[in-house]
């Protein structure tokens, strides 16, 4: 049988205020147990939650980065549930009305294609807790750091059909939220949580099969593989005959499979009803437009724009842009005077290279924007063959200083002068007696062959600083002459 | 000055002998701590005593009057009901599950009423987390009623209206969620306001039902109440029920004059189900409201039957979410050697909450559950609305509805404990003010059987002044506000 994926997503979004969303607690995260929370947090008897407005902005500016409906009274509620990291009892969310309504988010594919995801909802609410199995021995230690840092949960449409899709629509929401400023987007410390609901269909088939939602998975990585995973493992069962359990599962990276969370008895009933001690959230015409007064340049007109006004493809761009910092760079090289297709080039090749080689971030490389440019409009001026604009990087990467003084320090300077070149084409035909001959004996597809042998020999008597064009124009002329 | 006339004496009478320096806040407070020292014991009242810390506060108090510096309560004692987190003092909200609680935070109304001088002298009894009516409920024992110690004093504000009765303060806070400040007002002979909802900030306030909770105060005389809400009101930053509204001086803005004042008469409180002795004693008060110059008009509430039942599903369905955090786990009763998570949780609130806690929550549980929703809790939200607009409905016609405060007198211990239903009934007449979020007192309208009995007072959605000036005139015109329980006969 032939098995078609159905996936829906879930984000988890830490949002990136200063406090939490319902007391006056620090989020930074990393500190001692137990530090950052405050009565509040605790759920002391008479504690009562106090909206952080830096949360509902942040809300706000998501729900606007992606075009959706702002709930114009939005409601917080209690979802009920007992569990020792979540202090009340329970957690306060929205779940009969949400701050974000629907959107379409439009998500670039490696293709450069756009892939438009329907985003069901968004909504606020408190994180829970952390439970500290490893500390102690046959007990477990509760952390409340992390309880009441404001998350926006992030819910689609079953609009997926693949692992690639999904992967791309994360990294399309993690670049959009960096650019927002509403998170760090930072998967491993657990700022973007996803959960996949999964099922299969028989291709061709409109109806939807059992589902399994697949919890907490942190990295673009694991996503992939999760799916992948889970789609055999429901293939196997469906293939056999049998039937999905709806269930929560979790992924074990470590064997690369999910498996079945513990399964509880009775199916939990949350018993959702609204929060009677905070107000709801009205946001009129006014708030909103105020909030997007503020919005940055969001990714896709970015890319829109790297396209129509650098000339650059949607692959470049869409490479590009995602790293709000690498788009800044890219930018920046092109400001100070490096044409753009050779800057991408660049930032996307050698320099992205010896960046992820070094796990430096872009916006501390070694080499400056301008440097790089510096470097470009050498070669583009035709002072820097290719081969010697890479031993130029390098130096600019040991930060040896420009380019220009790096070409000079290192004498680096590309020799095009014809009559140089002549006699060192005629000194290498000279010395080559015996190839020269293979050469003219050959049929012309050898020939092109052969007359790498003689510029490499060229190249090397010049120490790399010859022209190659114009090496192999005069080649062919000398060694046409010879017949 | 003698102890019995400081005792009995009202928060404004008091207020001048201190400025006067005929009295000082000290003796004042030791007066009140010697009464309780006598008197609890028969009454069960109080359940923590600040005596050294009182004195400390009355002394400064005393230094503060000596200086000139006074603020509306300088130097006047004050017991808190139980509800009340007390920096560095027991909180118990009544029950075993915080029976060793200790808070490291003030609720607001505690700092606002430190704020105006008053001395707190302890901590009130009441039914546990503020669910019942009798006081029967509390894990520390039942109250007694001072006018018969055979009898409740109501709830569940009912230690703090046993001990203004008793005269061991001149004024103490109470908190009503569906009555329990206007009906143990009424069984006990004293005055007590119900605010609007979101007058008085929650924060700090042990929660029953978040929508429904409201502080306010009990006194001896109106007069003294509105000097106690003054004192008590505003919006609270950490609050975000409670109203941003200026709040008036209400004891500057209490006059005697209620020339065509229109009292709307409800057709669904006096109909054939009243008590016939409690409406002669609510007839008699609102009589003398009329010769003063009010206007008695008859008025329909169509919807007051179902106020019962709407809040019997709003109120533990809120609850049952407040009170899920006493799972044993950070701070309050956690049972012996729990076997593990389930055992932790179910055992220590088996044991650490009494029988009817336990009835609430399972009852709001089940209002919640999915499949019920619509039918319990949805429903009751819409018939909540219903409620309110019968009330704004009526006073598009009248400046305040008077009803009685309770279907009766204070009732004999164990009467009403094994039928929660006729407990609720205790009720009828105070729960949809909770629901619609109005200002409610009680008033003493004299005596039925040698017990007293309340005149119940509406008003409209932040006009307090208009229920207090009603309801000092009537305390001008008549005395029974001033019939005391002669606790030296009943418990020497």
């Amino acid at each position: 049988m032939s098995w078609e994926t159905v996936m829906g997503l879930e984000v988890h979004l830490q949002l990136a205020t200063q406090s939490k969303i319902f007391s006056g607690s620090a989020t930074a995260f990393g500190a001692a147990p137990n530090e950052q929370a405050d009565a509040v947090d605790l759920g002391m008897p008479g504690m009562l939650p106090v909206l952080n407005e830096e949360a509902v902005r942040y809300a706000v500016k998501f729900g606007l980065g992606i075009g959706a409906r702002i709930g114009e009274r939005s409601v917080f509620d209690r979802k009920n549930y007992f569990y020792p990291d979540l202090p009340k009892g329970y957690q306060v969310s929205q779940f009969f009305a949400p701050i974000v309504c629907e959107g379409v988010f439009e998500v670039p594919l490696e293709d450069g294609s756009l892939f438009p995801i329907r985003i069901t909802r968004a909504h606020l609410e408190e994180d829970a807790g952390k439970s500290v199995h490893d500390a102690f021995s046959r007990e477990t230690g509760i952390d409340l750091n992390r309880a009441g840092t404001p998350l926006l949960e992030i819910v689609t449409e079953p609009d997926f059909r693949s692992a690639e899709q999904a992967v791309a629509y994360l990294k399309a929401l993690h670049s959009l939220v960096t650019y927002l400023g509403i998170s760090d987007g930072n998967m491993a410390e657990g700022s973007m949580r996803c959960d996949i609901n999964i099922s299969l269909r028989e291709k061709g088939s409109d109806a939807l099969g059992t589902r399994t939602e697949i919890k907490n998975v942190n990295s673009f990585r694991f996503v992939e593989r999760a799916i992948h995973s889970e789609y055999e493992r429901q293939a196997d069962i469906l293939d056999s005959g049998g039937s999905i359990t709806q269930e929560t599962r979790l992924y074990d990276a470590e064997q690369n499979v999910t498996r079945s969370m513990r399964s509880k008895e009775v199916a939990n009933d949350y018993r959702y009803f609204p929060e009677p001690d905070l107000l709801p959230i009205i946001i009129d015409a006014d708030y909103i437009e105020a909030v997007r007064a503020t919005l940055p340049e969001l990714p896709g007109a970015k890319r829109a724009r790297f396209t129509a006004d650098y000339g650059l493809n949607d692959y470049d761009a869409a490479l590009l842009v995602p790293n709000h910092a690498l788009a800044d760079y890219f930018e920046a090289v092109v400001t100070a005077g490096g044409a753009a297709k050779p800057a991408a080039n660049w930032i996307l090749g050698d320099l992205t290279a010896a960046l992820n080689r070094n796990e430096i971030d872009i916006a501390a490389s070694p080499i400056s924007a301008a440097q790089l440019a510096g470097l470009i409009v050498r070669i583009e001026d035709g002072t820097l063959s290719s081969k010697l604009a890479k031993q130029v990087f390098d130096g600019l990467w040991a930060g040896e200083g420009d380019a220009d003084q790096i070409i000079e320090a290192r004498g680096l300077k590309q020799v095009s002068d014809t009559g140089a070149l002549e006699s060192m084409v005629e000194a290498v035909i000279a010395d080559n007696p015996d190839q020269v001959a293979q050469y003219l004996a050959a049929d012309e597809a050898k020939q092109k062959k052969l007359s790498g042998f003689f510029v490499g020999q060229i190249m090397k008597a010049s120490k790399g600083q010859a022209n190659p064009q114009m090496v192999n124009e005069l080649l062919l002329k000398k060694l046409n002459d010879q017949s | 000055m003698t102890d019995n006339a400081l005792l009995s004496g009202s928060v404004s009478s008091l207020r001048q002998q201190l400025r006067d320096r005929a009295v000082s806040s000290e003796e004042l407070t030791r007066a009140c701590l010697e009464r309780i020292e006598a008197y609890n014991g028969a009454l069960n009242a109080v359940i923590t005593m600040c005596s050294e810390q009182a004195l400390d506060s009355a002394r400064e108090a005393d230094k503060a009057i000596a200086k000139g510096d006074i603020a509306s309560l300088t130097g006047i004692p004050l017991l808190h009901k139980d509800i009340f987190c007390t920096n560095g003092v027991r909180t118990t909200c009544g029950s075993r599950m915080l029976e060793q609680f200790v808070p490291a935070y003030d609720a607001t109304v505690v700092t606002k009423m430190r704020g105006e001088g008053a001395v707190m002298l302890g901590k009130c009894n009441m039914d546990e987390f503020a669910m019942g009516s009798s006081n029967e409920t509390s894990f520390f024992g039942a109250v007694r009623n001072p006018w018969d110690l055979n009898c409740v004093p109501g709830g569940s504000s009912g230690g703090s209206a046993a001990a203004l009765a008793a005269g061991m303060a001149p004024l103490v806070t109470g908190t009503d969620t569906g009555g329990s400040i206007r009906q143990p007002a009424s069984l006990c002979g004293v005055t007590g306001l119900k605010p609007t909802y979101g007058r008085v900030s929650r924060l700090g306030i042990i929660a029953f039902a978040s929508s429904l909770d409201q502080a306010g105060p009990m006194a001896r005389t109106a007069e003294d109440c509105a000097i106690a809400l003054t004192a008590m009101s505003g919006v609270d930053a950490g609050d975000s029920t409670s109203a941003d509204i200026p709040v008036p001086d209400f004891h500057a803005g209490l006059h005697h004059d209620v020339q065509g004042l229109r009292i709307g008469l409800p057709r669904e409180y006096f109909n054939e189900d009243l008590d016939p002795d409690v409406r002669e004693r609510v007839m008699a008060a609102l009589s003398e409201l009329e010769l003063a110059g009010a206007t008695l008009v008859d008025i329909e509430l169509p919807h007051s039957h179902y106020a019962i039942a709407t809040y019997y599903v709003i109120a533990p369905a809120e609850a049952s979410a407040n009170l899920a955090r006493y799972d044993g786990v950070r701070f309050g009763y956690r049972c012996e050697e729990p076997v593990d998570l389930e055992d932790l949780y179910l055992r220590s609130r088996s044991e650490g909450f009494g029988e009817e806690v336990q009835r609430r929550i399972l009852v709001g549980t089940y209002a919640l559950s999915a499949g019920f929703y619509d039918a319990y809790f949805n429903k009751a939200q819409q018939v909540r609305r219903v409620i309110t607009e019968d009330f704004t409905r009526a006073f598009e016609s009248v400046d305040v509805i008077a009803g009685p405060s309770a279907p009766g007198v204070a009732f004999q211990f164990g009467a009403k404990q094994q039928d929660p239903v006729a407990m609720y009934m205790e009720d009828i007449y105070t729960l949809a003010v909770n629901l619609a979020g109005l200002p409610g007192l009680s008033t003493p309208a004299g005596l039925i059987n040698g017990m007293p009995v309340g005149l119940q007072l509406i008003g409209k959605p932040f006009d307090e002044q208009t229920i207090l000036n009603a309801a000092h005139r009537l305390q001008s015109d008549t005395d029974w506000h001033m019939a005391r329980p002669q606790l030296e006969t009943v418990a020497p």
